[in-house]
Order: C-alpha cells, then sequence, then structure tokens
C-alpha cells in the first residue's frame, strides 16, 4: 500500500492521535490518576445549614447568597421558615468565617479537596482571611 | 447571432434569493440559448473517443452504451485513486454557501444549480450512493442518490454551465476547486461520448493542423504575412515573420485565434512589432500553432495529447526556451500541467532574456516565459521606447482573466505595460478585479452562440463592473490577455454595456512602441487615428 | 425534509442519554461500554479517511493562487496567498487553518436599482465559524480539568483568560457565550437563508444540533442545573484510565450529564464518517497546501502514461506540398 506524502501525513496522524489522547497518557503516567478527593468532616459538628447533597452542588449559590445579603442588604441571619437558626443559643450568621468555617476548620482536608481536583479557584479568600492548614 | 432577448428582460429573470425547494426534485430543462450543441460524430471518430454518434441534448435517446452507468462509475472509481483533489472535495464540503454567489452563472441565472456547491453536489450525491457506507445504507437522508439519464442530463447542462473560472475556490475555506469537479465531471460524461462539439471539433482541428482553428501552414503564414503589411502600412516599416525556424533562440508559442480573429490580430501586430524593434531571434511554429488547450476542457488525456506539441516542436526547431502569448487557460495548463504532463524539458535552456540578460527563475524547470513578464522586464530595463500619449484616444481598465490571476498570479506584470505604454487607467471595483476577478461567461468552451443567453448571464458580473467605470469614468476599452476572453466580450460588451472595445494588453504597447526609422504614426493597429491630448 | 429528519434524529439520541440517566442498566452500557466504543471508533475511523484520502496521489499542482505570483525581482511577491514556497505554503495554511482566512475574504452580491450588482463585505460568517470553532477548541481544552489528575498548567491558564471579565458566579466563559452564538447563527441561517436553505441536508443540521445540545446541556450543568463534579471526575478519569467503574460513581452522575456524555459520544461516533473530517481533509486540500511553483520546480504525476500524440512527422507528411508551396521549411523536402 503506497501512501502519498506518506511522512506528512504519519507526522500528522501522530499529532492527531496524541493530542486527542493525551489525557489518557497524562492519567496512565501519574500515580495521582487514582488520588481521589477524601474530605474531613468536622466529628461533632452540628447539623450543617442545608443537606449534604444540596451543599456539593450549589454551596456557592449560597455563599453567594449570604454575601449579597449582608453586604448589601444588610439582612445578617440565616433565616428558616420564618424563625432565625440558632445554634447553641447563638443566633447563626450569614459568614463564611463565623458560619462555615467554625465546623469545616480545615480548608486543606475540605474546601481544597474538590477544589483543586476540579481546578476551581473560589474568590472567597480575596477578602476572608484563610484558615490555618490552608494552600492559597 | 440571436439576440432575441433584451438584457432588461434578462435581469428581471434574476432572482438571487431563490425560493426553496428540494434540488434533487427539479429536473433539468434545455432550454433554447442555454446549452451547447453535441459534438460531431467525426471529431470524436478523429480522436478516438469513445461512442461516436449523432445525437443532440435535446433528444429523448442520447444513444447511450448500454452499460453506461457501469463506465461511468468505473470511471469515478479510477479517478477516485488517480486525484486526491477528487477524494477530498467529495468528502469535506460542509455547504457553508461562501461559494454561492460568488458564481458568475448563479448571478446571472439565480439558478441555485449554479451555486458552486450544488454543482458539486450533483456529482457528491453520486459519490455518496456509490462509494460511502451512509449513502448505501441511508440514500436521500445522507443526499445520496442514484446516477440515472436524469441525473446524466443535469451534470451535461451544468458541467456545461461551469467555465472553470475558480472564483469560488478562492472564497472556500478548504479551497474546493469547482474547476477540477467539473474537469473530472466533463471527463466521466466524455467516457460515454457525453461532450459537446465546440470543444471536440477545436480538439480535433488542434490535433490535426496544430491549431483549433484548423488553420493550416500556408493559412497561417498569409495570415502573419498580412499582419506584417497592415505592419507596414502603419509604421513604413518591413518585417519579414519568421516562421519553422531552426535553430531560433525562442519558439513563440500564442492562441490561434490571434492570427484570424478581432480584435486578437492587433495584439498579434504588437507581438511581431515589439519583436522586431528589439531584434529577437525567434519563430512561430505552423506545427505548435495554438498555445490554447481545447482538451482541457474535456480530460486530462487529451490537454496531454494537444499540449505535447509544444515541448516537441521546441525540440525539433532546438530553440533555447519558449514564450508564450496573451491566453488564459493556455496559461494554465503550461503553468499548472506541461512540465508534468510531458515535461522534462531538459533540452531546453533557463530562459534568459537576450535583451536585457534577466533570468525567468520562476519559469527554470517548465522553461515558458509569459509574454507580459518578458515585456515588464523590457520596460523595467528601458530596452524600449514608448510614446504612451499614441494611446491617448483609450481609457483603459483592465479585466484579469480567471486562469493567469487564479491559477497563476500574473497580476501586476500587465498593469505595468499598461501604465506604461498609456495614460488613461482606471481599475474596476476591488471585488471584481484579480483574484476576485469575473469571468468572461464563455471560458471553458461554451463561448457558443447556441448557448447566447446563458454566456451573456454568465458574462453580467464582469459586464456590469465595466459598466461601472464606462459610465464613471469614461472608461473605453476593456483590455485583457485571454483569446477567449477577446472573443467574448465584444458580444457581452454589445448587449450589456454598448460602445466599449475589447484589446489586448499587446496591442496597446504597439501603438506605444517607437520603432527605430518609423514613419510618423497617425493611426493605431486598428487604423484608427490618434488623438495625442497635449498637457 | 433535512431539518425535520435531523431533529428527529437528535430527539431519538436526546431521548436515549435521557432514558440512560434514569435506567442503571442501560447507564452502566452507556457509562462503561459507549465511551471506548466512541473513542475506538473515532480514532480508527479519522485515521481510515485520512490514509483513504493518502492513498490517492496528487498528479497535478493545482493551487488556487489569490495573489501575486514570484516573477521579476522587482515585483513584490504575496508570499502567503501565493506562496512560490514550502515555508509560504506552510503559513498559507497556517492562516487558513487558524484563521480561515479565505472565509475572511467573503462579501455578499446584491442587486441595487434592479440592475447593478453591488458587492459588500460580508464577515458574518466568518466571524461566528471562527468564534465557534475557536471557543469548541477551547472549551475541549478546558475539559482536561474533568479528564486528567493532575490537571496540566493550561487548563489554569485557558481557565483565566477565558473568564477574564468575572462575571457572576460561576464565573461565565466568554467561550461559552461564544459557542452557543456561533451554533445558533449557523443554524439559523441555514434556515433563513434561501440560498444556505437549498443546499443543506439533514448531514448540515444533524451535527449543529448535535453540538448545539452538547453546548447547551454543559451550560446548563454549569450554571443552572449543577451536578456532582467530583463524580463527574472520577467516573471520566476511571474511563481514561482504564479503571474500573463502580455502580455507586454511576449513581451519583445525574440525567443531565448521561445525556451531555451520550451527546459527546455520538459525535465522536458520527464524526468520522460525515463533512465533519473536514478537521483533517483542509490539511489535503491540493488548492491550498502546494506552493505555486509550478514553472521553478518539475511536480511529478506517478501515474503519468503515454498517450497518442499527432507527431510533427505527421503533421508534415499531411501539408508537405503546401508548405513547400508556400516556402515554410521542412524536414524532408521532396
Amino acid at each position: 500500500m503506497k501512501l502519498y506524502d506518506g511522512w506528512k501525513i504519519i507526522l500528522g496522524l501522530i499529532v492527531f492521535v496524541g493530542f486527542f489522547t493525551l489525557p489518557i497518557w497524562l492519567n496512565l503516567s501519574s500515580a495521582q490518576s487514582k488520588v481521589k478527593p477524601q474530605l474531613v468532616y468536622p466529628k461533632d459538628a452540628m447539623q450543617c445549614v442545608e443537606n449534604k447533597d444540596y451543599m456539593n452542588h450549589y454551596h456557592m449559590d449560597l455563599l453567594n447568597f449570604w454575601r449579597d445579603s449582608v453586604v448589601r442588604m444588610n439582612v445578617r441571619y440565616i433565616v428558616r421558615n420564618g424563625t432565625v437558626l440558632t445554634h447553641n443559643g447563638e443566633k447563626l450568621e450569614m459568614s463564611l468565617t463565623l458560619a462555615c468555617l467554625k465546623c469545616h476548620s480545615n480548608k486543606e482536608q475540605f474546601c481544597d479537596q474538590c477544589h483543586n481536583y476540579l481546578d476551581v479557584k473560589p474568590y472567597c479568600w480575596d477578602c476572608h482571611v484563610q484558615p490555618k492548614g490552608g494552600l492559597k | 447571432m440571436s439576440t432575441k432577448i433584451k438584457p432588461e428582460e434578462l435581469l428581471q429573470t434574476i432572482n438571487l434569493k431563490p425560493k426553496y425547494k428540494n434540488w434533487m426534485e427539479v429536473p433539468v430543462e434545455f432550454r433554447k440559448g442555454t446549452f451547447s450543441y453535441a459534438g460531431s460524430e467525426e471529431a470524436l471518430i478523429y480522436l478516438d473517443q469513445p461512442n461516436p454518434r449523432k445525437w443532440q441534448p435535446t433528444d429523448p435517446d442520447w444513444k447511450l452504451p448500454e452499460n453506461w452507468q457501469e463506465i461511468i462509475l468505473e470511471g469515478f472509481r479510477e479517478r477516485l485513486e488517480k486525484f486526491r483533489s477528487l477524494k477530498i472535495f467529495m468528502d469535506i464540503c460542509v455547504r457553508c454557501g461562501a461559494c454561492a454567489d460568488k458564481c458568475h452563472f448563479f448571478l446571472g441565472s439565480g439558478d441555485p444549480k449554479n451555486m458552486p456547491v450544488l454543482r458539486a453536489e450533483l456529482l457528491r450525491s453520486i459519490y455518496r450512493r456509490e462509494f460511502t457506507t451512509a449513502g448505501k445504507l441511508m440514500g436521500k437522508m445522507v443526499g445520496a442518490r442514484d446516477l440515472t439519464f436524469d441525473v446524466l442530463r443535469e451534470w451535461f447542462y451544468y458541467f456545461y454551465q461551469c467555465t472553470q473560472c475558480r472564483r469560488c475556490s478562492v472564497f472556500c475555506p478548504y479551497g474546493i476547486d469547482t474547476a477540477e469537479i467539473t474537469f473530472l465531471a466533463r471527463e466521466l460524461m466524455n467516457l460515454i461520448g457525453v461532450n459537446i462539439d465546440w470543444i471536440m471539433t477545436p480538439v480535433k482541428n488542434c490535433y490535426r493542423t496544430g491549431n483549433h482553428l484548423g488553420v493550416q501552414p500556408h493559412g497561417m503564414k498569409d495570415s502573419l504575412e498580412m499582419a506584417a503589411a497592415d505592419i507596414e502600412e502603419i509604421t513604413g516599416i518591413h518585417i519579414d515573420v519568421p516562421i519553422n525556424k531552426k535553430g531560433a533562440e525562442i519558439l513563440f508559442v500564442t492562441p490561434s485565434a490571434d492570427y484570424f480573429a478581432t480584435p486578437h490580430y492587433y495584439t498579434l501586430m504588437g507581438y511581431i512589432m515589439l519583436f522586431h524593434e528589439i531584434g529577437l531571434d525567434y519563430t512561430f511554429s505552423t506545427y505548435a500553432s495554438e498555445g490554447g488547450n481545447f482538451g482541457s476542457f474535456v480530460s486530462h488525456e487529451l490537454m496531454k495529447r494537444l499540449n505535447n506539441k509544444i515541448y516537441a516542436e521546441a525540440k525539433r526547431l532546438k530553440v533555447k526556451w519558449i514564450l508564450g502569448g496573451e491566453c488564459g487557460h493556455m496559461w494554465r495548463v503550461i503553468h499548472q500541467y506541461m512540465d508534468t504532463m510531458n515535461g522534462p524539458a531538459d533540452f531546453l535552456e533557463v530562459p534568459r532574456s537576450p535583451i536585457t540578460g534577466t533570468v525567468f527563475e520562476n519559469a527554470k524547470s517548465t522553461k515558458m516565459v509569459h509574454i507580459c513578464e518578458f515585456t515588464a522586464d523590457l520596460i523595467y530595463h528601458n530596452k524600449i521606447k514608448l510614446d504612451p500619449r499614441r494611446n491617448d484616444h483609450w481609457h483603459a481598465t483592465f479585466h484579469d482573466s480567471c486562469n493567469p490571476s487564479r491559477g497563476m498570479g500574473l497580476l501586476e506584470e500587465p498593469r505595468y505595460i499598461i501604465k506604461n505604454v498609456m495614460r488613461k487607467f482606471t481599475e474596476m471595483p476591488d471585488n471584481t478585479i484579480r483574484e476576485q476577478t469575473f469571468c468572461c461567461g464563455s471560458g471553458a468552451g461554451i463561448g457558443t452562440d447556441e448557448n447566447f443567453e446563458m454566456r451573456m448571464r454568465g458574462g453580467f458580473p464582469r459586464a456590469n463592473a465595466a459598466k461601472y467605470v464606462r459610465d464613471k469614468y469614461g472608461v473605453n476599452i476593456c483590455l485583457c490577455i485571454c483569446a477567449i476572453d477577446k472573443a467574448n466580450l465584444p458580444p457581452l460588451f454589445e448587449f450589456w454595456v454598448p460602445g466599449l472595445e475589447v484589446g489586448g494588453v499587446h496591442e496597446m504597447v504597439g501603438n506605444a512602441l517607437v520603432m527605430t526609422g518609423e514613419k510618423p504614426r497617425e493611426v493605431d493597429l486598428r487604423l484608427q487615428p490618434l488623438n495625442i491630448e497635449e498637457e | 425534509m433535512g431539518l425535520g429528519l435531523s431533529l428527529l434524529y437528535f430527539i431519538v439520541i436526546l431521548g436515549l442519554g435521557w432514558i440512560a440517566g434514569y435506567l442503571p442498566f442501560m447507564k452502566t452500557i452507556f457509562g462503561t461500554i459507549l465511551p471506548y466504543v466512541a473513542l475506538l471508533l473515532f480514532l480508527v475511523g479519522i485515521i481510515a479517511r485520512i490514509v483513504r484520502w493518502g492513498r490517492s496521489p496528487v498528479p497535478f499542482r493545482i493551487t488556487t493562487t489569490c495573489g501575486q505570483e514570484k516573477s521579476l525581482p522587482w515585483i513584490r511577491q504575496n508570499k502567503l496567498d501565493n506562496p512560490s514556497s514550502a515555508l509560504g505554503a506552510f503559513g498559507r495554511m497556517l492562516l487558513e487553518v487558524l484563521f480561515f482566512r479565505s472565509l475572511f475574504r467573503n462579501t455578499k452580491a446584491e442587486f441595487k436599482d434592479n440592475e447593478k450588482l453591488v458587492y459588500s463585505v460580508d464577515k458574518w460568517l466568518w466571524f461566528f465559524s471562527l468564534a465557534f470553532h475557536w471557543s469548541f477548541l477551547i472549551i475541549f481544552l478546558r475539559h482536561f480539568r474533568f479528564f486528567t489528575e493532575p490537571i496540566p498548567s493550561f487548563v489554569t491558564f485557558l481557565q483565566n483568560i477565558d473568564g477574564f471579565f468575572q462575571v457572576g458566579l460561576p464565573i461565565i466563559y466568554i467561550t461559552d457565550v461564544l459557542i452557543l452564538a456561533g451554533l445558533t447563527y449557523l443554524f439559523l441561517r441555514r434556515i433563513f437563508d434561501s440560498k444556505v436553505k437549498i443546499i443543506s441536508l439533514p448531514s448540515d443540521y444533524f451535527p449543529l444540533l448535535l453540538i448545539l445540545g452538547i453546548a447547551v446541556t454543559g451550560v446548563l450543568m454549569r450554571y443552572f442545573f449543577k451536578t456532582d463534579l467530583v463524580a463527574v471526575k472520577e467516573f471520566t478519569v476511571s474511563i481514561l484510565s482504564f479503571q474500573p467503574i463502580g455502580s455507586d460513581l454511576l449513581a451519583k452522575l445525574s440525567p443531565l450529564f448521561i445525556i451531555h456524555f451520550t451527546f459527546v459520544c455520538t459525535l465522536l461516533i458520527y464524526f468520522p464518517f460525515s463533512k465533519l473530517v473536514h478537521l483533517g481533509g483542509i490539511f489535503l486540500s491540493p488548492t491550498r497546501n502546494l506552493a505555486n511553483n509550478n514553472r521553478m520546480k518539475r511536480h511529478v504525476n506517478p501515474w503519468n502514461y503515454d498517450v497518442p500524440v499527432h507527431t510533427y512527422e505527421e503533421y508534415e507528411e499531411e501539408f508537405r506540398d503546401k508548405m513547400i508551396a508556400a516556402g515554410i521549411p521542412v524536414e524532408k523536402e521532396e
């Protein structure tokens, strides 16, 4: 079988196949491809403000809503069914530092697990001080 | 010439936003004035081409071989193996439609099947049916259909309604070249003897006498001597035109229309005057008396058979290199096919102008130089004396011929010459010149009388641009470097832009050329009085 | 006809994906077998197609020249639109592949006063096609964040540029907007431009719908109906590193994602058998990838064969008397 302009075509095909199978090569050549996010949940914590599934999918929307409520409308407390949520008798604030980070205090073992895994850079830490155990 | 249809009437029939119809279900109609007559039996026999017979496209029975479908499909398969271009162009069109309003036949007819993409789909639909799995399985859903007699009729009508000008190819994001598709479609039809006479008879003539017009050697000599006599009358200089001269330095090959047709003839006079004035050691040939190649309008094989004589004659006459005259498709063949088909021309030398010493590096393999390259070089080196005032009665525009512009890139040379031999020159609008030039509407062998209406339609965009510069700037002559243009632009302009003349670049050179020992010029090469405007 | 049929195909695939999202056994097939079938067909199909092209020679050098040729040294050559060297042809191809040079020339012809043809610049097709193709490429590259672990650094780079304007949460990617705009334009012109409508086949609408389906489901997942991305990534990385996929992982994948995934697999399978192979074909197009050096360098046709010719001897034989009578030199005086 004769291939005209053979070397050019073969070179092109190698580049093409190489490019499209790049994820496979990258995964196979790295042991890290088997590593999955390991979230460390707080041991003695209260129940979260929303269920786990909701938080998994929509925590960013929640935080965004909190920020807007607090910063733009001066509405500070988390309200459920007309009453303010409390924890140990204290009213719960819509606050990353005063609510979320109370329980999820280790950024590295919590936030970063998924965020690094999916390369999502939240802009929380543009303003908020990062808790210990966190990577920039 | 039948001029029943009027320009205004014709314009009213054009709709560039055609209504939607499933094109596969629109039957082809052979309307008088829009197609050419079938190839003559005699020509096909002489050339040993398949299925010679008497027939016409309007006949219900085309007298095809029993197994004509098989022959075409086998030919198709063979060409797919031989031409990567065909395979690629069949496979990759995305039907983006960028080519649609680039075709002069679409712009002049509004017929959707004249959109280059649809012209190609005529062939593609068969390709899919026969050579792709999807087409075999799913048929019309993927735009596939069987090769029927109606399809063949459609092929004949529309592939002889393409002038292989390649304008669509310039705009195609994949460079799909309808000229190539038309080439091969015509080649397939030729396998069963479906072709047109205005191509086949010139091919026969050319094969026999060396030129399309069928001019025999003595006739050619008469014509050249007549040109010399006319030159003597105008300039007072006697010239002996060299013919079949062995050992000349240069073989000069030009389209045969230059010897006989008007306004080609004035260009021929221009060449002869120029060559005499610079003392060029050259010769015409009666055997290689045709640069054009109507074979290229039917099949690669006939193209090669006709083209063969140029190198053969150069070898026999022992010239050093070849110079070619003003012609369009001739230059497509010489530039893109000759060396590959009939080369290598290792018996020739790399062209070198004996006057300026310029070595034509760009022609070092094919060893054939375009007359405009040659003359531009002479002018650049001040080797000829020119009086551009002698062309003051002309205000010119320049029509780029399809093949030199899109199959070669000869754009600046003719312009350089024109600007040096005349004082009034105006370009047509940008979208209609250079690589975007519009065809005269009659190239690739369809410049027949019976096809008159379609030619006027196809030539409309060109005429329309010419009309613009005539009306706005007073342009009165359209110069070109193609014999088919010189034959077809005059009737085209008569129809659309009455009063606009057509001429060759070297006619203007002939007018402006100050010759040693000439008498004062009173008339131009057309014997029209000069009208020198003082500053 | 074309639109209806491709819409039907599209809906069938959408339906299959949807059902697979809810039926565990179908989900298992779609999640574990389909991607490998798709990848294999895609790669083998493309290779086979290109090899098929490569097996035919390029007998003639038929460059379409779109500018001044190289001739006399004092005439300025257009080195990209009419290249005379391999480097020039390479440059021309780069412009063609990366920036759609030829499409950029696009004009629109219209009648004015019913008698004049006028041409206006028409860059919309160029702009939206380019926007679509580039967006598709960048989105594909951005998806490497779901394909590999660790994530290559170019992904972060692309995400930063693509989300430069930081609008909304999550940040809206410019390419997401452009791909939808591009596809919509390409789709609408097939319906509303009568010329394009006439030439459109089912196989023209279908890939547009399919890619539109991919883009829309992707956008929905990113901005509206969010999905468990960690599960998605575990899933894709498992596929792309040949690790087994457990049913608990499959269970975490939302139906919307399964639809998205089904569309992608369909595209991969459909690709090599359709006009989409223009991806590879453009590189082999002989009117673009060859230098216009025809008269400088001989091009060899591997199947060049001898043809019958009318030799000078035969010619002189026929016309000798007339030539002699006219005083034209001949080879054999008799």
